[in-house]
């Protein structure tokens, strides 16, 4: 048996843990930098704010009808996930942390004798322990258990929030009702083709006549979420993902930019926060990207997204060579494009490889000092906060995250940003 | 119910993120008299594990203000909060109270239930229907700077 917990709106329940006033009332979380809505409270949702709207578009109506807007504070989403995702592997030991507010658990090998109870538990445990609400939704695989989920979600009052796909009855009845874009896997492009073709639910997904066709599209995914949706697990869970492949910190300017001396600062900036990522997972990467874009509705029928790569004859993890790098490209992509206003910029490091796992140049190798350097950087930047030692060509004034003037504070994470309560 | 027992399995996990820091002993070649200490070497006192019983439900809560100065809670003391721990009478808890937090000493009664101040200038609070109460979690330390 396997189980998707997921948490209700997740970033907007974690301001609510702390500011229960707003339990209830409206509330949408902006991306970072301010920019359009990533999450949104029911209510947000009932009173038409669209996911992914932008903010300066709907800042009337946001007032208008009165609802509570807050910038994304990761770190406090970050802390309260890790508890609900510990809370969960106390329920059993095989947890798939799916991203942060999803986690898919199986129970093979032990006795759950009732497990529309056992997901009661799990959701008082989480609900009473940190405050975040949770839907589980059990089935006997992966892709099956994304569909029960959705449906206790969606009839919360009914199920309690729980609900069990045990029986094939419950099966058929449950694809049926599942639209074929709210599918696992199914995505925009994907759903168009599949209405084109009269596959319109999950049940239709499975039926045998579209077997030839799902296999010649989707290839051997298509099969095994069609086995999935069948019933048939094939598909486990996955090892925690330590390291990820690449690395990017990309980000729109709050002004638009053309000098070239605020770009590079930003590009250092980015570099900085890119590389200081790549120590703390312990890789080093290979090849550097940077890309520029600019307003294409403001340039239209120009060029507007450029950029740029280097692979190095050797793997890195210093802010110092991996910097040095970006802003020489930054160099080429400016050149020919002065006076235009970019939007925004970015540095992405690929090619990872673990740290120890670097090998030894016979020609070209960093010099060990940047070891050293980085070192102390990591080490005092940990222990001020907020990344105060920074590069030469940084802006000391300049943070990297810009624009964030709904945000709330640090709770879990800052001791000086605690919760503070009047005591009258 | 022996059903339900059967199902509040409780899996327990190493803690692989906590430093513990682990004496070193360096006794180990002497050629004299070996300390008679090394067989009782311990790992010395870490608060996060005496104060924080369940870190997965704790929370630390900074106060201002004076209504609770009785019980030992000072103005800018931190609370250190539980939220796995269930409300009980004589318990002091973080409490919402209709819009605002508050930490007060619960007091039930029949029927009624009370949240007291530990300060004889502040009024007991009577939690009635019309009030909107949650208990946000228990107080189990409280921790001073001198």
């Amino acid at each position: 048996m396997y189980a998707l917990v997921d948490c209700n709106n997740f970033y907007a329940s974690c301001e609510r843990v702390f500011q229960p006033q707003f339990i209830g009332k409206p509330v949408v979380i902006l991306s970072n930098n301010d920019g359009c809505v990533i999450s949104r409270s029911n209510e947000a949702k009932d009173l038409g704010i669209p996911m992914g709207a932008p903010e300066f578009k709907i800042r009337e109506l946001l007032k208008e009808k009165n609802i509570k807007v807050f910038s994304s504070n990761y770190p406090l989403y970050g802390d309260l996930s890790n508890r609900v995702m510990k809370i969960l592997e106390g329920f059993t030991p095989n947890v798939e942390i799916y991203s942060i507010d999803e986690a898919f658990l199986n129970f093979d090998g032990m006795s759950v004798s009732d497990y529309h109870n056992y997901g009661i538990q799990m959701k008082s445990r989480v609900q009473k322990w940190v405050g975040i609400p949770v839907c589980v939704g059990f089935a006997p695989t992966k892709a099956l258990s994304k569909v029960a989920n959705r449906i206790a979600k969606k009839f919360q009052d009914r199920t309690q929030g729980i609900y069990v796909i045990d029986t094939e009855e419950k099966r058929i009845k449950a694809l049926k009702w599942t639209k074929i874009e709210d599918v696992w896997g199914i995505g925009f492009r994907l759903r168009k083709k599949m209405i084109a073709h009269n596959i319109l639910t999950a049940y239709d997904f499975t039926k045998p006549q579209h077997e030839a066709w799902i296999r010649k599209e989707m290839g051997v995914i298509g099969m095994r979420l069609k086995y999935e949706l069948e019933g048939k697990s094939v598909l486990d869970l996955e090892p925690i993902r330590e390291q990820k492949k690449s690395i990017a910190t990309t980000r729109s300017f709050p002004k638009q930019i053309s000098e070239f001396d605020d770009l590079r600062e930003r590009v250092a900036t980015f570099s900085a926060v890119c590389t200081e990522k790549l120590r703390k997972q312990k890789s080093c990467c290979q090849t550097i990207i940077v890309m520029l874009v600019i307003d294409k509705h403001k340039y239209e029928s120009q060029k507007y997204y450029f950029n740029k790569a280097v692979t190095l004859p050797y793997a890195t993890n210093s802010t110092l060579t991996i910097s040095n790098v970006a802003i020489s490209m930054l160099k080429d992509l400016y050149k020919g494009n002065e006076g235009i206003k970019f939007k925004k910029a970015g540095v992405i490091v690929t090619e990872l490889i673990d740290e120890d796992k670097k090998q030894l140049q016979l020609f070209e190798e960093e010099n060990p000092k940047h070891l050293a350097i980085m070192k102390a950087m990591d080490f005092l930047n940990t222990k001020i906060g907020d990344r105060k030692v920074k590069l030469g060509t940084q802006n000391l004034g300049l943070t990297w995250n810009m624009n964030q003037n709904h945000l709330s504070p640090r709770f879990t994470t800052r001791f000086n940003e605690i919760l503070e309560i009047k005591c009258h | 119910m022996s059903l339900k027992k059967e199902l509040s399995l409780t899996f327990f996990r190493p803690e692989l993120e906590s430093e513990l820091k682990i004496p070193y002993i360096k006794e180990g070649v002497s050629a004299g008299f070996p300390s008679p200490a090394t067989d009782f070497m311990e790992s010395g006192i870490d608060l996060n594990k005496e104060l924080c019983k369940n870190p997965l439900a704790t929370f630390y809560i900074k106060v201002n203000g004076n209504s609770m100065i009785n019980a030992g809670i000072n103005d800018k003391d931190i609370l250190v909060v539980d939220r796995s721990l269930e409300p009980q009478n004589n318990k002091i808890a973080v409490c919402f109270i209709d819009g605002e937090f508050t930490v007060k000493r619960i007091k039930t009664e029949e029927n009624c239930m009370y949240l007291l101040p530990e300060n004889k200038n502040y009024q007991p609070i009577k939690v009635t229907d019309e009030n909107e109460l949650i208990i946000w979690g228990i107080v189990t330390y409280v921790i001073k700077n001198l």
